[in-house]
């Protein structure tokens, strides 16, 4: 199978979530959003270590895993604990950290 | 002139330091000691310049002993500062010009310090006070016996702090804070010459040691020697009081009188004189700067005569009569080898007479509560017979009375004076007839007359402690004269590298049989005003002569500086606190201020929406992402 596919459906999974942190208000649909452009880097690092038959690009994908693992763990205690206050899950309701 | 043999130190000699080190060490001791030392403090301190006395005694006796040759002795005391190849060791040079006036320094001090006990017995500050007597005398001695600049510099310094410390020793009065901070600041001045001074040494010889620089003189340009001696000059103004430097003199009256008679008076002013002709090989090769310290000299003996002839408040009429006197040692220093060793002389004399009259000063005052206004003395010479005896043989000195003291002395000057010029012999003879004058004005309106003093006053005589330094120094101020007239000249020449002319006790010349008549109607002049059947009045009769508001204002002095040096010093201070606050600070302001208003408007930036620095973000990272690929591209 072509490689290339796997970059171009990369890509677009990429815009599809970029879109979504932009438009999308929702606290975890963001997060969520976050994760698939995660998920999208690592399909075009191991796309990219398959093209050029090293193992570097699928390395660095579990790197990007643990990292996102990590993310997970911070990210949901930090919204849990926003809900609880605030009451909302809307990321723009969130907006006292300003000038 | 042969050139110097210094031999080093032996025997007794190699304990010399010991003069220095016993008042320096009990000084540390009182201070440390603080009030535990309260009723011993000030017998121990008075016992510090005999024992330095004694060794300087010993040491002398030596001297004579030995032949001219030997008379120089170097005693190096250690390393002291070694950078390049510059060695400035710290040691001591105990020669026929040293030993004079550590003996003059010793003997005046201790009597002076006795006279102490009994006229600071009723400050609760005794201690202190004596504490910083002896470290006066420990500086003191420290400038006179170095053998380099370096050392002497120390001293210099040393004797200012003890001024300095003594003239303000009544802290709580306003007068005497304010005039130990103006003789610190003046000598300030006259310090910045010396420093210079000492820096251009190095430069020149690579040395500051005095055998060093007087072998190098020689070799030197006259306009390196004329700027040199001028600096030097310079620093002896400070110290001694001439002019232009004279105005913290008479303020330092301020100071308890046995201040005024050892430090102003016998000793620290006369350093300027010392240190003129302990530099006399740099002056040998500069006819202008000789010059200058002469001119300098005769004007200071005027104005000092001056000035003490319209002062009501007897120790400032002394303390003009000391820049006078002290005005006739530099006429002396300045005429070259032909007047050291009487510069020397009258410097010796002027030590025991004045301070014998600066003590007399004090026991009147300590017999009339404190009162220094001549005008409301008079008829002392009852209450006060010892006194008033002592006074005397001191005002017969100064006058010039034939065979005493100050005859010899002051008719040599005049003498050397007229042999260099006739400008400057006419006028330090006109100062010898108003040295006359005002002399005789004090005597009459202190001792005879009608007295004056307020109701409640009762004058009467010191106690023995008191009068006992009187008689000894009034014995001083009569045989001095007559007993080193025919020794000191040839004793100080090797030493000084002077030439000074023989002269007999009973060698009468033509300008001492001048002297003796001009010293008469001084004093007839002055009888004649103030003298029998004249009132004085109790309050001082205003004037309008010019000469008597100028004199009574210090001929000015401090208006001249508060005019030339202070208000322009003012401005200056203006000026630049303006540049600062407006050109310095304004810059500064301007920046911060731009920047800040930038801030505030970027700041708007942090709005808080999530979603908005999410696109700001992915925004940038487009921008990268553009410029990578037309990176590439290019």
């Amino acid at each position: 199978m072509d490689p290339q596919a796997y970059i171009v459906m990369s890509a677009i999974l990429f815009s599809i979530a970029l879109l979504g942190v932009m438009i999308r208000r929702n606290v975890l649909i963001v997060f969520m959003c976050i994760e698939l452009m995660l998920n999208a880097s690592n399909l075009a690092l191991v796309t990219f270590s398959r093209m050029h038959g090293s193992l570097d690009g699928q390395i660095a994908a579990f790197f990007v895993m643990v990292v996102a693992a990590a993310e997970v763990v911070v990210g949901l205690a930090i919204i849990v604990t926003i809900y609880r206050t605030r009451r909302s899950a809307s990321v723009d309701d969130a907006n006292l950290l300003k000038f | 002139m042969t050139p110097l043999e210094v031999t080093q130190a032996t025997g007794l000699f190699s304990l010399s330091w010991l003069l220095i080190a016993i008042p320096g060490v009990i000084a540390a001791l009182l201070l440390v000691a603080g009030k535990v030392s309260n009723p011993w403090g000030h017998i121990l301190a008075t016992l510090a310049p005999i024992a330095s006395f004694v060794l300087a005694l010993l040491l002398f006796l030596q001297l004579l002993g030995r032949g001219v040759g030997d008379r120089s002795v170097n005693l190096k005391l250690y390393d002291w500062i070694a950078v390049g190849n510059w060695h400035i060791e710290a040691g001591l040079q105990i020669d026929q010009l040293s030993i004079i006036f550590a003996l003059l320094i010793t003997s005046v001090g201790s009597l002076i310090h006795i006279y102490s006990i009994g006229y600071m017995a009723h400050d609760p500050n005794r201690r202190r006070f004596f504490a910083y007597l002896n470290l006066f005398i420990a500086a003191m001695l420290l400038l006179v016996l170095a053998n380099n600049y370096f050392a002497l510099f120390v001293g210099w310094e040393g004797v200012g702090l003890a001024s300095y410390l003594l003239i303000g020793f009544w802290q709580d009065r306003p007068t005497a804070a304010t005039a130990a901070k103006k003789a610190f600041v003046v000598n300030r001045v006259g310090d910045l010459g010396m420093s210079v001074g000492i820096a251009f040494m190095l430069y020149l010889f690579g040395s500051v040691q005095f055998s060093d620089v007087n072998a190098g003189a020689a070799n030197m340009t006259f306009t390196q020697a004329t700027i040199l001696g001028l600096l030097l000059l310079l620093g002896a103004c400070g110290k001694s009081a001439q002019v232009p430097l004279q105005s913290w003199l008479l303020d330092a009256m301020e100071g308890p009188t046995p201040v005024s008679a050892l430090i102003h008076a016998a000793t620290m002013v006369t350093a300027g004189v010392y240190l003129i002709v302990r530099s006399h090989a740099i002056f040998a090769q500069t006819e202008t700067a000789a010059l200058v310290v002469s001119i300098i000299g005769t004007v200071t003996l005027l104005a000092g005569a001056w000035i003490g002839c319209s002062k009501d408040d007897i120790k400032k009429v002394l303390a003009g009569s000391t820049m006078s006197q002290i005005g006739y040692m530099m006429l002396a220093a300045g005429i070259g080898p032909a007047g050291y060793a009487f510069a020397i002389f009258h410097l010796v004399n002027h030590g025991f007479f004045k301070a014998n009259m600066f003590l007399g000063a004090g026991s009147v005052m300590h017999a009339t509560d404190d009162d220094v206004n001549m005008r409301h003395y008079g008829a002392l010479r009852k209450a006060l017979p010892i006194t008033f005896v002592t006074f005397g043989m001191g005002y017969l000195a100064i006058i010039g009375f034939p065979f005493l003291s100050g005859y010899f002395s002051k008719d040599h000057i005049v003498e050397a004076a007229f042999d260099r010029s006739w400008i400057l012999g006419v006028l330090a003879l006109i100062g010898a007839g108003v040295t006359a004058f005002y002399m005789t004005r004090l005597m009459i309106m202190t001792w005879f007359g009608r007295d004056r003093y307020a109701d409640g006053v009762h004058p009467h005589e010191s106690p023995l402690i008191m009068t006992v330094p009187l008689i000894l120094l009034a014995i001083g101020s009569v045989f001095a004269g007559l007993l080193l007239n025919d020794w000191i000249g040839g004793w100080l020449d090797p030493a000084v590298g002077g030439q000074s002319g023989h002269s007999g006790i009973f060698d009468f010349s033509l300008i001492g049989g001048i002297t003796l008549p001009v010293v008469a109607i001084g004093v007839v002049i002055a009888i004649l005003i103030f003298g029998r059947g004249r009132q004085i009045p109790v309050e001082q009769p205003a004037s309008r002569s010019p000469f008597t508001l100028a004199g009574r204002n210090d001929l000015y002095g401090d208006a001249i500086n508060e005019a030339v040096f202070m208000r322009p010093g003012i401005g200056l201070v203006e000026g630049v606190t303006k540049t600062d606050t407006g050109g310095v600070d304004g810059a500064i302001l301007g920046v911060s201020g731009i920047i800040a208003g930038v801030g505030a408007r970027l700041r708007r930036w942090q709005s808080g929406f999530v979603r908005s620095y999410a696109l700001t973000m992915i925004a940038g990272a487009f921008l990268v992402g553009i410029v990578v690929v037309l990176g590439r591209l290019a």
